[in-house]
């Protein structure tokens, strides 16, 4: 169907976009390899003007050898993987309860999909102050309402603390994409399969999840992306203490509060080695399910 | 009979729904209740839900202090303004590789997924200095190029699963009857992707309104938009929740009420591809 | 009556310098605490007295510490006044990138600087922030839980007493808590309380030679102490309270003792804000005996980054927020208790003023801190609460961090101690010091 004429077109058309990212890409990540090979410490006056000091893979073996370097990747994965799992789970369960007939459908949506539209910033400092506050947030007068201790959330249950508000700002995310896939389920098959007598949960193992594995792939895919790169919500609310530490936390103790860009930098290529190999890893799962 | 089990498990839907629906929407509802309230009634035990006294205190402080329809405006600005760039640059992008799939196009865009990927904070430093050099530090202008380009891939994609499901024939109907690949694209193609691009750039406002790494990091005075608006309420001395709670309102109600208006475009909008 | 003279004599000098000053538009950095919002809020006195409209930027402290070290370190010229401390001036003004404060007019009266502020907002004797407000850190109790507990503050507590008291005034059900301290991670937060109370108790940041010292017993006591005195009468919780969250704490009444920063005070005396305003006390920070109170110094000073632009415009802004005339504007509209404190000695000798309950011991306080002795033995550094090297702010936020980690019963006293000595002594390698 495609003629050259066609095909040049389109490699003209596709330009502007391509050369843009590659642009977006290459400036930053040469410049993060280049810092990164460098003594670059700049309350101490080094500066590009002055010329930096050459000190080859210095930055990479300290950057490792730091006690916080593998605490971070682990922090790192758990929330991923924490928030991918929360999300997923119960979005497929809340979409498929939002896909019922009932009163007031429109309005209920809204109510579930409005933490998307929070800034993170806003809602990591709404969740710190107003409800896991130990004295004065909603979650501490709820625990003595009911004659408990109430517990210094961000302390005490760091990690799932943080999960919980990172979940609460991306279900929205995933109830949406699944809702808009189980609507376009076939009616007939289920009622079919309803008239054969399959139980639900049958139903939902062998026709629903199977017709949402699509969904669930791009849900997962686009989150993670997102996921790896959370920070306001540490900075807002433990600051990295706690065992909070995620890898692009790290890397900002490195370059801004420890000034030092170029072990900052190699921590940076470390991530994108770590976002590559979940990359890869994902795109294993999604290509097999994205047939573009 | 039938009729009235469907009946009753309407009723039950709809109560565990809303029941749902309210806990999830919860915390942005205290948040707009405690900023009616002193701040000695945002911290009072028991905690009050509705019976206190209204008042409009907390805003009227917070306009005093910020110039809040700046920084609203430079949100407006900067959100929207990436957005329609970056669709404008996608749209023929996405087209293209929709129509005239070769064999790397799977491999760029999950090329151009991966360039979101790299640590912000990591190249704050490169990015900063190249501001500096280019004079754009603290312009409405550096910023939408900065948040466009996050966000393009974004963009590049949703359009491309919306271009997909475009049947061919109609392309090749447009054709036989002499229509320019320019015409193709204008008036055959956007119009049957409408719905797809308002999606797309509603996703996108959201994406750029709560972008808050950048917007920060490269603003000063004249470009701050909302994310630096709330930066100044954070814990600052003695008691701030309803104040905190005034300014988080101003801050999300923008771009919730657009939310709300666009609910639908949403719930039917956002596949990804992923209904085929 | 007082604003309606000095607007009269601010036209009056606009018109003066109508010809030859051009006006500008500055764009200022600055924290989000009490004074500097107040400050804004007279923004229109400083224009109609030089003409120069002016643009704040107002950040939460980490954001503008974040914010305005990237700018200056990469000469990016956002700002033309930053907020800066008393750790940020003396490291920036050796490296050149703030302009010297030498020029300062006859009127602004530099000398009446309090010695131990200049002192600490200086390099190499050459004054480069001035201060908007000084404060140290003291005891704030409460007279009738004292009472009720038959104890008396002493003017200068020791630790010791302070844990009896705390124990004694500690109500665990009618939520009364002993003490309020901060636990919060951050070199300003928890890690500039532990780093005094550490002083007190003999230990330093560094040796002579920069080896960490977290190996020696003085740390293990220090630490030991603080984490029994919290978990025996401290608020739940207390591992992420810093100085706001203990500040709301004490105003509801739920602290019998709190010792922190002196610009406090004026927070928990105002009846508005306060509902134990009338029954707050003040003493000295406490010590163990070794000559060294538990007390920090700290300044919130502005400062000018080299190659401003409008250096004129800034360099106006800077006197006027911190000459003597806005104290007095600042006490006309607000009261004395709201003046910016412990910048300037002539506040200390105005009558009015040391009719202000607190004003005594604030100014005892900042003049019992000593930067250059800041423990017991010798030091290779300047700073109380901080050690004045650029390399200090990262690792003090992770050795607090460890150390708060202690405090939420995450790990003990000594892992946390073993770290903090393996990260402090890694970074000093990293950067040259070993």
């Amino acid at each position: 169907m495609a003629t050259q004429h066609s095909r040049s077109a389109a490699r003209l058309m596709m330009a502007p976009a391509v050369v843009l990212l590659l642009g977006w890409m290459l400036i930053p990540l040469s410049m993060t390899l280049f810092f990164s090979f460098k003594k670059y410490l700049p309350l101490r006056g080094d500066s590009m003007a002055n010329g930096l000091e050459w000190v080859g893979f210095a930055n990479y073996t300290r950057f490792v050898g730091s006690s916080a370097f593998w605490p971070s990747v682990q922090a790192t994965l758990t929330i991923v993987g924490g928030v991918l799992i929360i999300t997923v789970v119960l979005g497929v369960l809340l979409a498929l309860l939002l896909n019922q007939p009932m009163w007031g459908q429109g309005v209920v949506r809204i109510l579930v999909i409005a933490p998307f539209f929070v800034m993170p910033t806003v809602s990591a400092l709404v969740w710190k102050n107003m409800f896991m506050d130990p004295t004065n947030g909603l979650l501490a007068y709820l625990w003595k309402f009911f004659g408990t201790e109430p517990i210094a959330w961000l302390s005490q249950a760091s990690l799932p603390s943080l999960i919980m508000i990172v979940s609460w700002q991306w279900l929205p995310f995933a109830t949406l994409i699944l809702l808009t896939a189980i609507q376009s389920l076939d009616g007939e098959q289920l009622e079919a399969a309803e008239m054969d007598g399959a139980p639900s949960i049958k139903r939902f193992w062998f026709i629903v999840l199977p017709h949402l594995s699509r969904a669930i792939t791009i849900v997962i895919l686009i989150q993670t992306i997102f996921l790896l790169a959370i920070f306001a919500e540490i900075f807002v609310t433990t600051g990295g203490a706690f065992g909070t530490k995620t890898l692009s936390y790290l890397i900002f103790q490195r370059v801004l509060e420890s000034q030092n860009v170029g072990l900052g930098s190699a921590g940076g290529v470390y991530a994108i080695i770590l976002a590559n190999i979940v990359a890869i890893f994902l795109m294993r799962i999604v290509g097999k399910n994205l047939d573009a | 009979m039938a009729r009235s089990v469907t009946q009753n498990r309407k009723i039950i839907n709809t109560a565990a729904a809303w029941a749902v629906g309210l806990l999830i929407f919860f915390p942005i509802l205290w948040t707009i209740l405690t900023s009616f309230k002193t701040e000695a009634q945002a911290i009072s035990d028991p905690p009050v839900f509705l019976a206190f006294d209204w008042t409009l205190e907390n805003y009227g402080v917070v306009m005093e202090r910020s110039n809040y329809m700046r920084f609203l405006w430079n949100s407006i600005v900067i959100a929207g303004g990436s957005t329609i760039l970056g669709i404008i640059i996608a749209v023929p992008a996405a087209w293209s590789m929709a129509f005239v799939p070769s064999k790397r196009t799977k491999d760029i865009l999950l090329w151009m997924l991966s360039t979101k990927m790299l640590p912000a904070v990591g190249v704050l430093y490169p990015i900063y200095l190249l501001f500096i050099k280019l004079g754009l530090l603290d312009t409405k202008f550096g910023l939408t190029i900065v948040l466009m380009l996050i966000n393009l891939p974004i963009i590049v994609w949703m359009l491309y699963t919306y271009f997909k499901e475009i049947p061919g024939e109609i392309l090749e109907a447009a054709r036989m009857d002499g229509a320019s690949l320019k015409d193709e694209v204008l008036y055959v193609l956007t119009p049957m992707a409408i719905p797809g691009i308002a999606s797309t750039l509603l996703l996108n406002v959201i994406l750029a309104w709560n972008e808050a790494f950048w917007t920060l990091n490269l603003t000063a005075a004249k470009a701050a938009p909302l994310t630096a608006f709330i930066a100044s309420y954070s814990s600052p001395e003695g008691l701030f929740y309803a104040k905190l709670s005034a300014a988080s309102t101003m801050a999300i109600a923008p771009i919730l009420i657009l939310g709300w208006f666009s609910q639908k475009q949403l719930v039917s909008g956002l596949t990804f591809g992923a209904v085929k | 009556m007082y604003l309606k003279a000095s607007m009269g004599a601010a036209t009056a000098m606009a018109l003066v310098m109508g010809s030859g000053a051009i006006a500008d538009t500055i764009t200022i950095a600055t924290v989000n605490n009490g004074d500097m919002i107040r400050m804004q809020g007279y923004t229109d006195d400083f224009t109609a007295k030089t003409g120069h409209e002016v643009e704040w930027v107002t950040l939460e402290e980490n954001v503008l510490r974040q914010r305005v070290t990237t700018d200056i370190s990469t000469k990016g010229g956002a700002f033309d006044i930053m907020t800066i401390g008393m750790y940020e001036t003396p490291i920036w003004g050796a490296n050149g990138w703030l302009v010297p404060l030498d020029g300062l007019s006859e009127d602004y009266d530099v000398d009446d600087i309090l010695p131990a502020m200049r002192a600490g907002l200086s390099h190499d004797g050459t004054l480069y922030a001035a201060p908007f407000y000084g404060e140290s850190s003291m005891v704030m109790y409460r007279k009738d839980l004292m009472e009720k507990a038959g104890l008396e503050m002493p003017e200068a507590p020791t630790w010791e007493f302070i844990r009896e008291a705390a124990a004694a005034m500690t109500d665990r059900d009618a939520e009364i808590n002993g003490i309020c301290l901060r636990g919060k991670a951050g070199w300003g937060e928890g890690g500039a309380f532990i780093t005094v109370t550490g002083n007190s108790f003999g230990a330093r940041w560094f040796d002579e030679d920069w080896n960490a010292q977290f190996d020696q017993p003085e740390w293990a006591d220090a630490l030991n102490f603080f984490v029994g005195m919290m978990s025996e009468s401290g608020p739940p919780g207390y591992a992420t309270n810093g100085f706001n969250e203990n500040l709301s704490l004490f105003q509801q009444g739920k602290c019998g003792m709190w010792i922190d920063a002196t610009v406090a005070a004026s927070f928990v005396t105002n009846p508005d804000d306060s509902t134990v305003a009338d029954q707050v006390g003040f003493a000295l920070a406490p010590n163990t005996g070794l000559g060294k109170n538990a007390n920090w110094l700290w300044a919130w000073a502005l400062a000018i980054p080299a190659g401003s632009q409008k250096l004129e415009a800034a360099q106006a802004f800077l006197e006027w927020a911190t000459s003597k005339d806005y104290i007095e504007l600042v006490a006309e509209n607000e009261g004395w208790a709201n003046v910016p404190p412990g910048a300037r000695t002539s506040l200390y000798a105005n009558p009015d003023y040391q009719a202000v309950p607190f004003a005594k011991m604030t100014l005892d306080s900042i003049n019992a801190a000593d930067p250059q002795n800041p423990t017991v033995k010798p030091v290779p550094y300047v700073g109380v609460q901080f050690v004045a090297i650029p390399e200090f702010a990262g690792i003090a936020t992770e050795v607090s961090q460890e150390f708060s980690a202690v405090y939420a019963g995450q790990q003990s006293v000594d892992e946390a101690l073993a770290k903090a000595q393996a990260l402090t002594n890694d970074a000093m390698e990293a950067a040259g010091y070993r």
